[in-house]
């Protein structure tokens, strides 16, 4: 993680102005989105041009209020896969709600998938199995557990890890969580939006003070926009069919 | 009955006083510093280098006191030392305690609000503070004394059969970490799940320690000064550490053929893995390599501070986990710019060695002074503690 983010300090100061469509605050985390691995099934979506994305999160995939639902990441990703993909119908559902961990998102995982029958399936876990100290195991077999039924139902996947949050990092310990998602994901052959690092890289650099211990919702509803927008960079960067380094086989 | 050696081995206390600062600074969320901790590099930590020592000085602190006064004697010593730990462990809960009190007060960030429901518990705090004395709910970062504890209370029975017979000492360790992966054995923990550390299975690198101070070690010799098995501990060195690489740049990950990605993972940290246990062995071999018993830099200037903190280790480690909180509430209050952080983290440092060398004058003034003489093998300045 520390290495990725070094890593994405160096290309920033080497190219300053090649990503002008974002805004400005979403920038600097754009060197930790890499394809690694293939989404076959949301080629063919684009290509059929009909995209349809389920989310499957917990508490940490909402916002409050009543534009919550709106300025929520989710939607977010909506809105900028439709600008990114023009031509392209992008709908994205979710199965959203609060205090779930991975198991008990398992369980509503079928019916789920089978009425939004999606080609990827964005799945965002780990933080309330860290705060419950769910047992490593089976956490672990959660995730193989999903990943496999999203695979049976035609969809491909893509994991959320925890978010970066500095207040209460001495309270949850993430890191094994965080571990055991990694080592899934490479094992699944799953690429990881990796939340954590994006969010902690802005908290370094300053774009966003997460720190901060205000009640107000600007900073969270800007944070999610730049979620939506660098999910829906990953997504369109692992669907690129003809990627000249693009790891087929293994 | 094995012949103890009088000697100290001051590399013990060096690296002992290393693996303090590291777990330090491994215990500060969102340190910049802690890239340069050996757990970002490989598959063991500090934990184990941690553990190992303490068998070997616990060994050769109480094995002294079991020769001379008897079973009953060294094994009151080993009780008191336990007693000490939890009192320790308890008055760092209650740390812990008023440092997220403070949190929850303060902070309501809606970004947050699932996290914040980590601070539920303290709506019960007669159910919480009643399992955290029980050690069955234990803070994030506070594993490592309760892991302690019990593997003191488990320790004069293998102590006095180590002085007897130390290799079926050692085969009687090893089936019972063997028999816990078998079997799943572990300390169920408060709200869910089981211990961090399970004492079941890290036993084994705490005996393994014992086993090396009552002349294990002069036994391994041979294979130590070995250039083929130095050859192998760096060749797995190396590899653990590509392998960490792939956790960092995924990328990377199609340069391990899945055959080897599905053998090793996951990486059982509570259970004491295989592989960490082989990657801690294999910073032993290339450690003894390099830094032989009577290295010049033992006595240098620049070894000296962590010696201190070595020699201390129960103050230090207790000490060190304070200052991490203290660290943490520094960053979310004050800053948490790159400066600060370093800043942090080497005043935390400064602050462990300056108390290692407070109580190392501390117990010599008490020595001198009037009143009782402390017993000749109760373990002091020049010997440090288990």
């Amino acid at each position: 993680m520390m290495g990725r983010v070094l890593v994405s300090l160096v290309l920033l100061l080497l190219a300053g102005p090649a990503w002008a469509e974002h805004p400005a605050e979403c920038r600097v985390a754009e060197q930790l989105i890499e394809r690694d691995f293939a989404l076959p099934h949301v080629i063919r979506a684009i290509a059929a041009k009909q995209l349809d994305i389920l989310v499957v999160g917990a508490g940490s995939s909402l916002l409050p209020g009543a534009n919550g639902a709106k300025d929520a990441y989710p939607a977010r990703l909506q809105f900028a896969l439709a600008e990114k993909l023009p031509g392209v119908t992008v709908k994205v559902t979710t199965d959203v709600l609060a205090r779930r961990t991975a198991s008990e998102m398992v369980k509503s995982l079928t019916p789920a998938l089978a009425s939004a029958k999606p080609a990827l399936m964005v799945w965002q876990t780990g933080t309330v199995d860290a705060m419950r100290s769910v047992d490593t195991d089976q956490f672990r077999a959660a995730l193989e557990h999903g990943i496999g039924i999203a695979r049976s139902e035609g969809a491909d996947v893509v994991l959320i890890n925890a978010q970066y949050s500095p207040r209460t990092e001495s309270m949850i310990a993430l890191g094994t969580y965080a571990e055991n998602m990694r080592w899934v994901a490479l094992q699944q052959e799953v690429p990881l939006f990796d939340r954590f690092s994006i969010m902690k890289l802005w908290g370094d650099l300053g774009t966003f003070d997460l720190y901060s211990a205000t009640k107000k919702l600007d900073m969270a509803e800007r944070v999610h926009d730049c979620l939506g927008r660098l999910l829906a960079d990953l997504v369109v960067e692992s669907a690129k069919p003809d990627e000249p380094h693009a790891e087929s086989g293994r | 009955m094995i012949k103890l050696s009088t000697e100290r081995d001051l590399r013990l206390d060096l690296f002992r006083g290393i693996a303090l600062w590291l777990i330090f600074l491994d215990h500060i969320p969102s340190n910049a510093v802690s890239w340069i901790t050996i757990r970002n590099y490989g598959f063991s930590d500090a934990t184990e280098i941690f553990v190992f020592i303490s068998g070997y000085t616990a060994a050769f602190v109480y094995g002294r006191a079991m020769q001379q006064h008897g079973f009953i004697v060294a094994s009151a010593r080993v009780l008191k030392r336990a007693w000490q730990i939890y009192v320790a462990h308890v008055f760092l809960f209650a740390i812990y305690l008023a440092e997220i009190a403070y949190v929850a007060h303060s902070f309501d960030n809606p970004l947050y609000t699932e996290e914040m429901g980590v601070l539920d518990f303290l709506k019960n705090p007669e159910i919480t503070i009643f399992q955290a004395l029980i050690l069955k709910f234990k803070p994030v970062n506070m594993d490592v004394l309760p892991l302690y504890i019990v593997l003191l209370l488990w320790f004069p029975p293998m102590l006095w059969l180590l002085l007897r017979t130390p290799s079926l000492a050692l085969a009687t360790s090893a089936l019972f970490y063997a028999l816990t992966w078998w079997f799943d054995w572990s300390i169920p923990a408060y709200p869910n799940g089981d211990w961090v550390f399970n004492p079941f299975a890290w036993q084994l690198m705490f005996v393994f320690g014992a086993w090396c101070a009552l002349g294990g070690a002069q036994r391994l010799a041979r294979w130590l000064t070995s250039p083929v098995i130095f050859g192998l501990a760096v060749a797995y060195v190396l590899f653990a550490f590509g392998i960490a690489m792939t956790w960092y740049f995924p990328r990377l990950g199609v340069f391990v053929p899945k055959l080897i990605s599905d053998a090793i993972y996951p990486i059982d940290k509570p259970n004491l893995d295989v592989l960490r246990i082989v990657h801690f062995l294999s910073l032993a071999v290339i450690t003894v390599w390099f830094v032989p018993r009577d290295w010049r830099g033992l006595k240098s200037p620049l070894s000296w501070p962590a010696i201190v903190c070595g020699q201390h280790s129960l103050e230090t480690f207790c000490l060190g986990v304070f200052l991490a909180f203290a660290a943490h509430f520094l960053f979310t209050e004050i800053s948490n710019s790159l400066l600060v952080q370093v800043i942090g983290s080497l005043a935390g440092i400064a602050i462990m060695v300056a108390a290692a060398v407070m109580i190392s004058w501390y117990r010599r003034v008490e020595r001198q002074g009037p009143g009782p003489q402390p017993p000749a093998t109760k373990p002091g300045y020049a010997g440090g503690d288990a």
